[in-house]
């Protein structure tokens, strides 16, 4: 039997070769990358880099153009975003992707409502324990989960989106812009959030124009370019000069 | 937030304004249509019986504007349902012409929905120009006569009859309220309608099947309307192509002021139907009061524009 002893092959996830093109345009162009458990690796890059292409590509809404995906050293290819949920997979959308007039246990569980077995009617009592017991947990301050989105905080709209990302995520978050429509103490908050998340041994892929944010919860930094990886940190062997130089391409 | 404002949220505490202008509205005719037998029981019931049709289309109403579309047809599609139904049953039993009611309502319903759904076209332009198709397809099926409903069985189903007392029209109204209400609040599918009126693009990342279930919710709409075209043939006895072509308005008046937002995401069946209830009322109250139809028309006008204007103001907070 021949082992398998590409280095990426104990990683959650790792990217070999992806390439993203629409069209004539190309998106991303050969990026690579693995991701281990417990790891957060922070995806920086001028608007229109590729960043959130790449996203999309990881968690199954577009396919990439070439290039392969693995996780946990097996192959994976997602036919649409619910193919990469059920393989635990989940992300938190910039635009937070929350119902407002719903309220957040039903938010929560959007999509994956739990029923009652007997009657095939939705648990609420159920949704609501587990939620209460989510939200204690990642010490998301809500009120009350049965409280309506539209009566929370941007913080707190933050908190559910990713509370619903943990619950369910089984291997990898990927958080798009987490706390760019977020105040300072907001912000403070959801970081000690994300930090958590590392505890639980997921693995976390953050889209952030903060570099300080970056420097303060990431273990790795990707660089993107115009959809061209330019180079991967350990972000406490790099510095903030040397990012920003990478990212606009001046030295 | 205190609990207490979530305890009101929870509860739909606009639909309260509702039901006390309901209150106020039935106090006022008591006190005014005393005399003129506004309170006897027959003038009580009437109100529910002639309603029944229209509730059950706010009932479908109710779904497809959760989900955050529109039906203008489904006061056509009754039409259609009714002469169909009528038109088998000279021939066939009065099962057939149900399946023909209720399965014409779910299909044209479906070709809304399928346009709405797979070509992406707005369901406000789709169904207000199947409305008018719809409507000439009525006119067209028999020439703009009226059909007898002579079928002993059907107009006692779904019309003159009564089980334990209780007219079957207000039976009929029971059961699609309490259904329709459960399907809406108590299901995974009741849910996904309200998320994906909320915000369809969330639905969708959640992996709810978008497009299906905009087709789903107008069909829903089209075979309520196909129900309402069987009781109002049973009722009258007849078809005409008539049937259902004043309910547009009326209809959806009576979703808005029972706690529906317009644009999605919030429905309540039982705050239509008493919302239909309300508009039945008014009706027999106007009439009552002696006043001419134009001047109904005017008062009913000016009542259900400030009813919405109250409902509404919750829902651009």
């Amino acid at each position: 039997m021949i082992m398998n002893t590409d280095p990426g092959s104990s990683a959650v996830l790792s990217l070999r070769n992806i390439h993203k093109r629409f069209g004539g345009v190309v998106a991303i162009r050969d990026f690579s990358m693995d991701l281990g458990a417990g790891e957060i690796v922070a995806l920086v890059g001028d608007n229109g880099a590729g960043k959130s292409t790449l996203v999309k590509v990881i968690s199954g809404v577009f396919p990439p153009s070439s290039g392969s995906m693995a996780m946990d050293g097996n192959a994976v290819s997602f036919a649409n975003s619910s193919a990469a949920r059920r393989r635990g997979i989940e992300v938190v959308y910039q635009d937070l992707a929350l119902a407002n007039q719903q309220p957040v246990y039903m938010n929560l569980y959007l999509g994956r409502e739990l029923r009652n077995p007997r009657t095939g009617l939705l648990d609420r009592r159920r949704m609501i324990t587990e939620s209460e017991q989510l939200v204690r947990d990642l010490d998301v301050n809500l009120p009350n989960v049965r409280a309506r989105i539209r009566d929370m905080s941007g913080g707190q709209r933050q908190g559910v989106a990713i509370a619903r990302a943990t619950h369910f995520a089984r291997k990898l978050i990927l958080l798009d812009e987490p706390t760019a429509a977020l105040g300072v103490a907001e912000t403070a908050k959801v970081e000690s959030i994300i930090d958590s998340l590392r505890a639980r041994g997921l693995s976390i892929l953050m889209i952030s124009h903060s570099l300080d944010q970056v420097f303060r919860l990431a273990d790795r930094i990707t660089v993107l370019r115009r959809g061209q990886q330019v180079a991967t940190r350990d972000a406490n062997g790099t510095d903030k000069n040397e990012i920003v130089s990478m990212i606009t391409g001046l030295h | 937030m205190n609990s207490a404002k979530v305890w009101l949220a929870e509860r739909e505490a606009e639909k309260w304004v509702l039901y006390l202008g309901f209150l106020a509205i039935f106090a006022f005719f008591a006190l005014t249509l005393h005399d003129d037998g506004f309170l006897s029981r027959r003038n009580l019931v009437n109100i529910v019986l002639q309603t029944a049709p229209a509730t059950i289309m706010a009932v479908g109403l109710v779904f497809v504007l959760s989900a955050g579309e529109i039906d203008l047809s489904f006061g056509s599609i009754v039409a259609v349902s009714a002469l169909l139904a009528a038109v088998v049953m000279r021939e066939a039993p009065a099962v057939y012409g149900i399946a023909a009611g209720i399965g014409t309502g779910v299909a044209i319903g479906a070709i809304n929905g399928a346009f709405v759904a797979y070509l992406r076209l707005p369901s406000f332009l789709v169904t207000l120009a199947t409305m008018g198709l719809f409507a000439g397809i009525a006119r067209s099926l028999t020439d703009l006569q009226s059909v007898p409903v002579l079928n002993g069985f059907f107009t006692g189903f779904f019309g003159s009859g009564s089980l334990a007392g209780i007219p079957s029209l207000i039976l009929w109204t029971i059961v699609a309220v309490l259904v329709g209400h459960v399907i809406l609040k108590e299901t995974r599918f009741g849910a996904h309608v309200l998320a994906t009126g909320d915000n369809a693009q969330a639905a969708a990342v959640a992996g709810i099947r978008v497009a299906r279930l905009r087709l789903s919710v107008l069909a829903i709409s089209g075979g309520c309307a196909g129900l309402a075209g069987l009781l109002y043939a049973g009722r009258l006895q007849a078809a005409k192509y008539t049937l259902g072509e004043s309910d547009l308005m009326t209809v959806i008046a009576a979703v808005i002021v029972g706690g529906t937002a317009l644009a999605g995401g919030r429905g309540s069946i039982i705050g239509a139907c008493a919302g239909s209830l309300l508009m039945g009322m008014l009706n027999n109250g106007l009439i009552l009061m002696g006043l001419s139809v134009s001047e109904q028309m005017i008062v009913r006008g000016l009542i259900i524009l400030a009813a919405v204007a109250v409902s509404m103001r919750e829902i651009s907070r």
